[in-house]
């Protein structure tokens, strides 16, 4: 189970999701397609509309290490995704 | 039973809503919505009373929100909304809600469709094939900002017949629900070399007059009216301080009445001389005359965009308009005087308005 972090820019948009929860999955863009399942449209919030792309502001670190879709995870990694600095 | 008279701000931080009654005097504001995101246009589908508004926020893409309760609550989607051969939709810019469906134009130029109420899309257009549109298609051409699809323009009489407008392009019409599409830019004024002779106009803004065979348009370089339906198109910018701008409304009853936002077209972008002004003629554009009463007149350097300004269908129609500092401005008696009905929003992208039962 990978211990995930949200930002504050997503939870208002699904109701009912937290800020932090666990998630079984073997990779990053597991977790994203298991959240996905659990909350319909939220793999659109952070990868490109239609492409296997995060983001350009959306940052995902696994470990406290910058992270792609395929990073791996370990038994109780850490992923964090954040919404980078982006304008005023 | 008395009017409610709904007006959909669209902003950089937000979609907002001024509500008042029939007279338009006194409004109350309620907002942001929509999280806040970067709201492009906003629009209400006169037939389900549903608002939906175009939406991109940098950290989380573009969505079409709606709301079914004047905005109290709203949902938002983006299913569907991505092309598959490769080519980046970077913004949603543009709504119309008509004939039981919603169309959302974009950025590379195309157009979704929504027949579910905006729960999901499926791309309906690119205009692939038209003169122009190996501009468009061309990645190198397509950062954000540039060569969207920036207008579509119902007919309530036809659920085939409409227009697009192509920024830096020009206007297209169709008479079979966007299967095939024909440029309607005959007489227009393009002071720049062009590779077409039907295209490379940038058209900023078209509006129907009353009777809906007049059409009004302000682009680039210059008013100019069509009165056989955007067949042809004649300049009337003679009158006018600049002929540059974005805003436009027509009269919802006379179709000889007209009001356009000239700008400084230089990278000010703003009413001239930092007098805030809506011009109005009567007489079709023969002649213009100041519309400003009310309206500030020293220090104002304000500028409106493309979706900055509407008209209500009150027999004594109301106008509005919503600034890039954040102002809006409103006339309740047909253009005779201006009250700031909002003072401090973000900056406005898109105003429109609904007249409720």
């Amino acid at each position: 189970m990978a211990d995930v972090h949200l930002p504050m820019t997503l939870t208002p948009l699904f109701p009912g999701l937290p800020r932090k929860l666990e998630v079984d999955a073997p990779t990053v863009v597991g977790v994203i397609d298991e959240l996905d399942a659990r909350f319909p449209g939220l793999r659109d919030r952070l990868l490109e509309l239609g492409r296997p792309t995060i983001r350009q502001h959306i940052h995902v670190y696994v470990d406290r290490e910058r992270a792609g879709l395929d990073t791996p995870l370990e038994t109780r990694s850490r992923v964090d995704v954040i919404a980078a600095i982006s304008g005023g | 039973m008395a009017s409610r008279t709904v007006v959909l701000i669209g902003t950089r931080k937000g979609c907002f809503v001024l509500e008042s009654d029939g007279q338009r005097r006194d409004w109350n504001l309620r907002g942001p919505y929509c999280e806040a995101w970067p709201v492009f246009h906003a629009v209400m589908d006169a037939s389900s009373g549903a608002i939906y508004a175009a939406a991109a926020s940098d950290w989380h893409g573009s969505a079409i929100w709606k709301s079914t309760d004047l905005g109290e609550t709203w949902t938002h989607s983006s299913e569907g909304l991505a092309y598959e051969d490769g080519r980046r939709l970077s913004k949603v810019s543009n709504l119309a809600a008509n004939h039981g469906r919603v169309l959302v134009g974009v950025e590379a130029p195309g157009i979704f469709e929504s027949t579910d109420g905006g729960e999901s899309w499926s791309l309906k257009t690119t205009l692939a094939g038209q003169p122009g549109s190996e501009v468009w298609d061309d990645p190198a051409n397509q950062p954000p900002g540039h060569l969207g699809l920036s207008a579509l323009i119902g007919d309530p009489e036809s659920k085939d017949h409409w227009w697009a407008i192509v920024q830096g392009i020009g206007l297209y019409e169709t008479n079979d629900d966007g299967a095939t599409w024909t440029p309607r830019n005959r007489g227009l004024r393009a002071d720049w070399p062009r590779e077409h002779e039907e295209v490379g106009f940038c058209v900023h803004k078209v509006v129907h007059a009353a009777d809906r065979q007049r059409m009004y348009q302000q682009n680039h370089v210059g008013m100019h009216r069509s009165d056989d339906a955007g067949l042809t198109w004649t300049e009337i910018t003679e009158g006018l301080p600049t002929e540059f701008g974005f805003a436009a409304a027509a009269h919802p009853h006379d179709r000889d009445t007209f009001h356009v936002i000239p700008l400084d077209p230089g990278h000010g972008r703003t009413m001239p001389d930092g007098k805030a002004c809506v011009w109005r003629t009567e007489d079709a554009g023969s002649t213009w005359r100041r519309a400003d009463a009310g309206l500030p007149q020293s220090g104002a350097f304000v500028g409106v965009l493309r979706e900055g300004m509407a008209a209500d269908t009150y027999d004594v129609p109301g106008y509005y308009f919503g600034t890039s500092t954040g102002q809006v401005f409103a006339s309740n008696d047909d253009g005779g005087s201006w009250t700031e009905i909002a003072s401090y929003l973000p900056p406005i992208s898109s105003v429109e308005v609904a007249v409720l039962d």
